[in-house]
């Protein structure tokens, strides 16, 4: 076992279970979505994007994009939420279709370190 | 994609976790630490204005606290927090600094800048390998021609040197071993402007490396090699290396033309380091007697094989540890260091005419021409050096002749890279053998080409690049003579002071070509004259009005010539 590997299938997963779980509820309702998850999110989705640094492959290098994606998304979320002084359900929408793009991104990610490693011979 | 890069990234991968990880713990920290706003009412900070407090509490700017003051347990967390974010930068700093002081790091980034250097030449140059003496002596010789060269050494004192010389053309170098394919590729081996590789670094199996990885790469391309020993020699040769130096053995022949022909010799060295014919002194070894030769190493051995067919030449062989170097097939051997007088004494030194002090310690052959000219004065004294450092000293034992190996390497190679054909000109007069003959030519150059001044050596192809005009006027089948390019073109009657010494046509090499030989495309014609000569034979060579004046006599105005061609 590489535990390398552990911490950075841990992170790339963890990355999308957040983002999942931030996404998840009513779109334009206040109650369903946590100001914590999100930061969270974040946080993992960076980490995440770091441990792809330095790595020369060709699907390492769509694993970052796909990693710099989800962070743009998702600060652009926090930007969104930061800045409003109130949360009306019309913001509360842009900021869940935002971190939604960045659960694409994630599930991308996480579909390509699958198939690498499902197509991965012992 | 560049290592670089990729090194760098991957190493502040830890450094750049711990700032996100403490930046992380301090922001959700103070989010969740209860304060008060100015009425006294429950008050969280939100993330955005947590995340503004961070950061400047961080970098240690600090703004103070706001939007309101801060309650004892908002306080407590900012300790916390201030002392793990400014830990977590000096640490992200530290190792980002020392990733950059990485010896290895810094490697690459000068190896990848040399190479882009390299890559970005567009005019043909030579990569020369190893600069040493030698190395020095040919790219000051090449800026001279203003021709390009980058270079690659593995002592950085050396690199140095070249950076403080400040030559009139940028010169790349790059501190490596040069017997690194991947160094020689980053030098420019595989640039189509690369013109040929010199190897001259003082290690043989280095060179013979250098040499086999050219060859290999790029098997069209000239490689030029230093070395000293002849099985080496003999592997280089098994590939094609184009040219072979050995010091020792030109040194060797050199002798041996010296004591045959010296009338040859003063030609070979005064046309090939450009000298004024009338400074050089003819050397004059006695022709025949007893020659003791100190010394049966590589040098001895060379000078050895040179001399002992030569009708009249007696030869002694001193040498202290034979059993390593071997023994002459035939001639006296003594054993001994040559240094001490019995040795000397026990060679016949008092009747000998002739002494070589070829050992490989400087010291020593001092040592062993001073002795040997206390016994017997008159001797002709060969000395070798083996360090320019002592270039004072051997200039003081005021030898007849000295024998550099840098120096004879270095202008070997500057004649292959500027003016190959002398290289064979030479070899041509030398076979044919004619003393009188030479002597002659020497006369002849000497009183009526060059007027006792310094001779000019250089080559004329016959193609569309060098001599535009004549390959025109050949195209229409007309006739062009040597007696053209000879004309000067202020004035047809005079006749410019340079003379053809030989024309390469076809693998068929014409000695000293006729003024009536008519030119042909594709010939390459060496000149020897006076300074500035060439230049005016360039007129001949790319101005068509003027190849006419001097073919027929005739002026033609180009406004003529321009009314002529449009009606």
């Amino acid at each position: 076992m590489n535990f390398e590997k552990v911490i950075f299938g841990f992170f790339i997963v963890m990355a999308l279970t957040l983002n999942f779980g931030f996404f998840i509820g009513d779109i334009d309702n206040p109650e369903h979505h946590h100001v914590y998850e999100l930061a969270i999110a974040i946080f993992v989705n960076l980490v995440a994007t770091i441990l792809k640094f330095g790595d020369r492959s060709q699907v390492g290098a769509i694993l970052l994009s796909t990693s710099l994606v989800a962070d743009l998304q998702l600060l652009a979320a926090a930007l969104v939420w930061g800045i409003n002084a109130e949360i009306t359900p019309e913001i509360m929408t842009s900021i869940v279709s935002l971190a939604g793009g960045a659960m694409l991104a994630n599930v991308i990610s996480v579909l390509l370190l699958v198939s690498e490693t499902v197509l991965l011979r012992r | 994609m560049n290592t670089v890069i990729f090194l760098i990234m991957r190493r502040m991968r830890t450094p750049l976790l711990v700032i996100l990880t403490v930046y992380t713990i301090a922001i959700i920290g103070i989010t969740l630490m209860p304060g008060k706003d100015n009425e006294g009412n429950l008050w969280y900070m939100d993330f955005f204005h947590a995340f503004y407090f961070v950061s400047y509490m961080g970098s240690t700017i600090g703004f103070g606290e706001i939007p309101y003051e801060f309650s004892k347990l908002q306080r407590m967390w900012v300790i916390v927090s201030m002392y793990m974010t400014v830990i977590a930068w000096i640490y992200a700093i530290g190792a980002l600094l020392a990733l950059l002081q990485d010896k290895a790091l810094r490697q690459t980034i000068i190896e990848r800048q040399f190479a882009s250097i390299v890559r970005n030449i567009h005019e043909p140059f030579y990569l020369i390998c190893g600069y040493g003496d030698t190395g020095q002596a040919l790219v000051i010789a090449l800026e001279e021609k203003l021709m390009r060269s980058a270079v690659i050494e593995y002592r950085q004192e050396r690199i140095n040197v070249l950076t403080i010389e400040n030559y009139p053309v940028y010169i790349p170098t790059l501190c490596a071993d040069a017997s690194k394919p991947i160094h020689l590729v980053e030098g420019g081996l595989k640039n189509i402007n690369c013109a040929g590789v010199v190897a001259i670094t003082d290690d043989n199996l280095a060179n013979l490396h250098i040499a086999i990885t050219a060859k290999l790469l790029r098997p069209e391309l000239i490689v030029i090699s230093r070395v000293d020993s002849h099985e080496v020699a003999a592997n280089m040769d098994s590939f094609g290396t184009n040219y072979l130096i050995n010091p020792f053995d030109i040194f060797a022949r050199k002798l041996h033309t010296a004591i045959h022909t010296p009338d040859l010799l003063l030609l070979q060295e005064c046309l090939t380091n450009s000298l004024n014919i009338e400074s050089c002194e003819a050397l004059s070894p006695p022709q025949q007697g007893l020659w003791v030769l100190c010394g049966y190493g590589r040098f001895g051995k060379a000078i050895y094989e040179q001399l002992k067919d030569v009708d009249n030449i007696k030869l002694v062989v001193i040498e202290a540890i034979p059993d390593r170097t071997g023994y002459p097939d035939k001639g006296e051997f003594i054993n001994g260091r040559g240094t001490e007088a019995h040795t000397l004494q026990q060679a016949h030194i008092e009747q000998a005419v002739g002494i070589v002090a070829g050992t490989d310690d400087d010291v020593n052959n001092l040592s062993i021409v001073m002795t040997a000219k206390e016994l017997n004065p008159k001797l002709f004294v060969v000395l070798r050096q083996n360090n320019t450092s002592n270039q004072i000293i051997f200039k003081a034992a005021k030898a007849d002749i000295i024998m550099q190996p840098s120096k004879i390497i270095a202008s070997r190679i500057r004649v292959l890279l500027t003016t190959p054909s002398l290289v064979n000109f030479m070899r041509i007069i030398k076979r044919s053998g004619k003393r009188e003959w030479i002597r002659k030519l020497l006369q002849h150059i000497k009183k009526d080409i060059l007027n006792d001044t310094k001779p000019n050596i250089w080559e004329v192809t016959i193609n569309p690049e060098q001599a535009p005009t004549i390959c025109a006027e050949l195209a229409m089948n007309t006739s062009i003579s040597l007696d053209c390019l000879l004309r000067n073109p202020r004035d047809r009657d005079n006749i410019l002071e340079c003379l053809p010494l030989l024309l390469i046509r076809n693998e068929k090499s014409i000695l000293l070509p006729e003024r009536t030989e008519s030119l042909s495309i594709g010939d390459k014609i060496l000149w020897c004259g006076k300074h500035g000569v060439a230049e005016w034979m360039e007129w001949a060579l790319r101005d068509p009005v003027i190849l006419t004046y001097l073919k027929t006599g005739k002026t033609v105005s180009l406004m003529s010539k321009f009314i002529h061609r449009i009606s």
